[in-house]
């Protein structure tokens, strides 16, 4: 009695340091105490567990076996975590979520190993656990891959039409398997896990960059649904609640961003957007002239600005540039240049990716502005630089109706008086379409590697 | 479907009410922390690995494929869980020391 008593209040406090962790999270200064929270929650309803839990009268046998997998996944997952580097964290996330989803997936197996018949809403449960962990599973380690460069994205419409009927294959499946459980018998856990996992697999394969963050957030929220239904499984409250507000938590934030890219989730879900070629500029004829700028010129124009806006874009991570970007800084305010970062919330591969990489280089957080804020500001600035950023401020999204990513709210650079784009090349963003404003009169591109020029850009404004 | 509903009664009050509080908690956050938030919720839901050790904990000794995945299952949470919180607290002390 007394254990049970010991069981459920640590899955109490475990609930309560949840919520109390992810509301802490969602506030600057809070953040990394509601983390430690969390965690702290998380261990004493794990140790509850090992310690208290019972299964008719029955103890936890096997301890030893699982604390080596405890010990055993404790080790590689610090090492990971500690090793890697800030512009390789979705992908690490979109890892270690894809750990969770196939955590899920194996409990629902075992126990319908276990317990193959049961009550229609028993099966359900272990079913759907079972489908939802494993397509985040398999969506994860595509989305890590594709993150890392490891996959390339496979477009095509015929793809949005397999999905679709491999969608209709997974519920008919689960239908069968839940109604007429003895059609399919014990093999319908094998037929959910196949089609699951080439679901997976398929749905994040066509998605290009520009998706990348709103998969990841809908396969977290997917990963915190596979949780909740283990939890119905064995009543367990703890990860009923845990489970729930990360699914539903998660959800907001997936809408959120498909928003702030005007897009439905519909869209996303069916894998209708690649990153292919479908769309054309159509605002960008081809005899228009693009202005180069050398790297003196631009030292000059920035030292003699009164106020300097820097838009950071995925390619400031790829080029590793952020240091260099805080140095860039730092010269500039020392000849009494008022200079500040807007951040787009989706520029980079996951919302607020910008803004952890310019944390790590020790950019004070009250630099980085968001988009609603400095918009209205833009008009007032003298030069804005966009460093490796390309859909994040093309015009398009407010004049061309045409355009794939018309109504997508976008940093309106043009409004300032000058504007420099640092850019490797004429290349498309991830969305794969041209951008006008490499064409506007006001613009300048400087070509080049982000984290070079920088560096040459800062070198130059010494010598002034 | 009846019965479910009466049956299941105050696990259906734990759901409701935790998407709403899901939904309450979330709708606040600066577009600055959404990155930490993301992967803090991704370690909060390793809690599956509770799942993964009572599936393991009541295995019984001569079911090996039950023994065998309960493993991979507890390692594979262990990860999620620890990863995830170790992630989250690298990115948010970077926050930290500009105060």
């Amino acid at each position: 009695m007394t254990s049970n008593l010991l069981l459920q209040l640590s899955y109490l406090i475990g609930s309560i340091t949840f919520i109390v962790g992810l509301k802490q999270l969602s506030s600057p200064d809070s953040a990394r105490k509601g983390n430690l929270v969390a965690a702290f929650g998380m261990g004493l309803a794990i140790l509850g567990t090992i310690l208290f839990h019972t299964h008719d009268g029955a103890p936890i046998g096997n301890i030893p076996w699982i604390l080596a997998a405890m010990a055993l996944g404790t080790v590689v997952g610090w090492l990971m975590a500690m090793k890697v580097k800030m512009t390789a964290m979705p992908q690490m996330v979109s890892f270690f979520n894809g750990m969770g989803g196939a955590c899920a997936a194996i409990i629902s197996i075992v126990e319908f190993h276990s317990h193959p018949h049961g009550t229609p809403g028993y099966l359900l449960v272990v079913f759907l656990g079972l489908i939802i962990g494993t397509v985040s599973f398999s969506g994860s380690i595509i989305a890590y891959g594709k993150l890392d460069e490891k996959i390339k994205d496979i477009t095509g419409k015929l793809l949005t039409y397999i999905n679709l009927l491999l969608l209709v294959l997974i519920l008919a499946a689960l239908t069968a398997a839940v109604i007429a459980p003895e059609i399919m018998g014990e093999s319908a856990i094998w037929v959910l896990l196949a089609l699951s996992a080439l679901y997976g697999v398929l749905f994040v394969m066509p998605i290009g960059g520009a998706d990348m963050p709103v998969v990841i957030s809908l396969l977290n929220s997917f990963t915190g649904m596979a949780a909740a239904f283990g939890g119905f499984l064995y009543d367990n409250p703890v990860m009923l609640t845990g489970g729930i507000l990360v699914g539903s938590a998660g959800t907001i934030l997936t809408i959120l961003m498909c928003t702030a890219m005007n897009r439905s989730l519909l869209n996303v879900i069916i894998g209708s957007f690649g990153g292919g070629g479908s769309a054309a500029g159509s605002g960008v004829k081809g005899d228009q002239v693009v202005k180069e700028i050398n790297l003196t010129d631009t030292a000059i124009l920035c030292a003699y600005a009164g106020k300097v806006t820097i838009v950071p874009g995925y390619g400031l991570a790829v080029a590793q540039a952020q240091h260099i970007c805080h140095e860039l800084e730092k010269k500039l305010e020392d000849k009494g240049v008022e200079v500040n970062f807007a951040i787009h919330p989706v520029a980079g591969r996951m919302p607020g990716h910008m803004n952890v990489l310019l944390a790590e280089a020790d950019v004070p957080y009250p630099k980085l502005i968001e988009m609603e804020d400095i918009n209205p500001q833009m008009n007032s600035t003298d030069v804005v630089i966009v460093v490796g950023a390309n859909d994040v401020v093309n015009p398009a999204a407010e004049n061309d109706p045409s355009s794939p990513i018309y109504g997508m709210p976008v940093l309106k650079v043009w409004e300032a008086k000058n504007v420099i784009v640092l850019k490797r090349s004429m290349r498309a963003g991830y969305a794969g379409i041209e951008n006008e404003l490499f064409f506007h009169p006001k613009t300048k591109m400087l070509f080049g590697d982000a984290k070079e020029m920088l560096g040459k850009l800062v070198g130059e404004l010494k010598d002034l | 479907m009846a019965e479910f509903f009466i049956e299941n009664q105050d696990l259906i009050y734990i759901v409701v009410l935790s998407i709403l509080l899901g939904v309450e908690v979330i709708s606040n956050v600066p577009a600055i922390l959404h990155t930490p938030l993301m992967s803090g919720a991704n370690a909060i839901h390793g809690v599956v690995i509770i799942g993964a050790i009572i599936v393991m904990g009541h295995a019984r000794s001569d079911d090996y494929l039950a023994l065998v995945l309960g493993f991979l299952a507890v390692l594979l949470g262990t990860l999620n869980v620890v990863g995830g919180f170790v992630v989250t607290n690298r990115m948010l002390e970077m926050f930290k020391k500009k105060k």
